[in-house]
């Protein structure tokens, strides 16, 4: 499969992001930001970064970026679009998801490992069994998610949420999510389960060289709802 | 040229971090009558005569502010 990392000016994670495509045996190529050419593509990462330096807010300017119009499309063709970090961002802006992300709780930025619940849902494509527990860095300053009540309701109802910062046992308790996250919410989906974004960067964790395997999986899950939508 | 000021706050529920620092820290000096700290911003906008604020609030909307997290305010400045 196919994947093409965006670049946006200020994006600084694309390179692992490639890395990891290709450690996983995919092809991956970068996308200018000012490019809107999406064909060719399987799938759609918004890479981690500080994207127009985070003026404004987090992602405010990005999804205006020429290649957005392209992703927008790309998703409503079903295809898999994959935001980390400020990608989850760039996606909350781009009302390709719901919420927002407002500054770390503590008003610190946090650069650690953290444990990850897998809930049930509707992005049942990524394929991780439902209630496992992986451990993915976090490396960001605004992942405090955060929605209204009915947003949060419906996004349990429906099943979009995917990801939630728990205990080493996998129990998700009121202070579990570092970043002060509403239900301590890591990642989430669209209703159609093919947009995802996630605040933890799951690319560094895929080379065993950079400490750990876990990120694997939901490379190895992209590629393969890629496959089932290219048919 | 006209000038706007816009005033870009949290809606009422939305945790403001830094506001609620802030309001720790006023309470740490002893300014016990502080209730509440909300932090926001303040953005200056110079627009060509005639601008309506419509408009404005249209650039708001769309960029300035987050309208799922933030409410704004608008207010037409004599230069």
């Amino acid at each position: 499969m196919r994947f093409g990392v965006v670049i946006f000016p200020g994006s600084n994670c694309e390179q692992d992001v490639v890395h990891a495509v290709r450690h996983m045996g995919h092809s991956a190529d970068y996308v200018w930001h000012g490019d809107t050419d999406l064909s060719g593509f399987d799938a759609v990462v918004l890479p981690g970064g500080f994207s127009y330096g985070d003026y404004i807010r987090c992602g405010a300017v990005a999804r205006f970026s020429p290649v957005m119009a392209s992703v927008v499309r790309f998703a409503e063709e079903g295809r898999p679009v994959v935001g980390i970090c400020n990608g989850f961002q760039i996606l909350t802006e781009a009302h390709l998801l719901p919420g927002a992300l407002l500054r770390n709780e503590g008003l610190k930025f946090i650069c650690e490992p953290v444990h990850l619940r897998v809930e049930e849902s509707v992005c049942e494509w990524l394929d991780l069994s439902a209630g496992s527990v992986m451990t993915i860095p976090i490396n960001h300053n605004e992942g405090n998610f955060i929605c209204d009540p009915e947003t949060l309701e419906r996004l349990k109802a429906n099943g979009q949420i995917v990801l939630r910062y728990c205990e080493p046992d996998g129990t998700v308790l009121p202070g579990s999510a570092p970043n002060g996250a509403l239900d301590s919410i890591a990642g989430i989906c669209n209703e159609r389960g093919n947009v995802f974004g996630l605040m933890p960067h799951p690319e560094r964790v895929v080379d065993p060289l950079s400490g750990g395997t876990d990120g694997q999986a939901i490379f190895r899950a992209i590629a393969k709802r890629a496959a089932e939508v290219a048919g | 040229m006209t000038r706007y000021e816009i005033f870009v706050t949290y809606k009422r529920g939305i945790f403001d971090p830094p506001g609620a620092t802030a309001a720790r820290a006023l309470a740490n000096l002893g300014y016990d009558e502080v209730e509440g700290v909300s932090i926001g911003k303040y953005i200056r906008l110079d627009v060509a005569d005639g601008t309506p604020e419509e408009r404005v609030a249209e650039m708001c909307d769309k960029l300035l502010a987050n309208p799922v997290i933030e409410d704004y305010r608008i207010v037409a400045k004599e230069v």
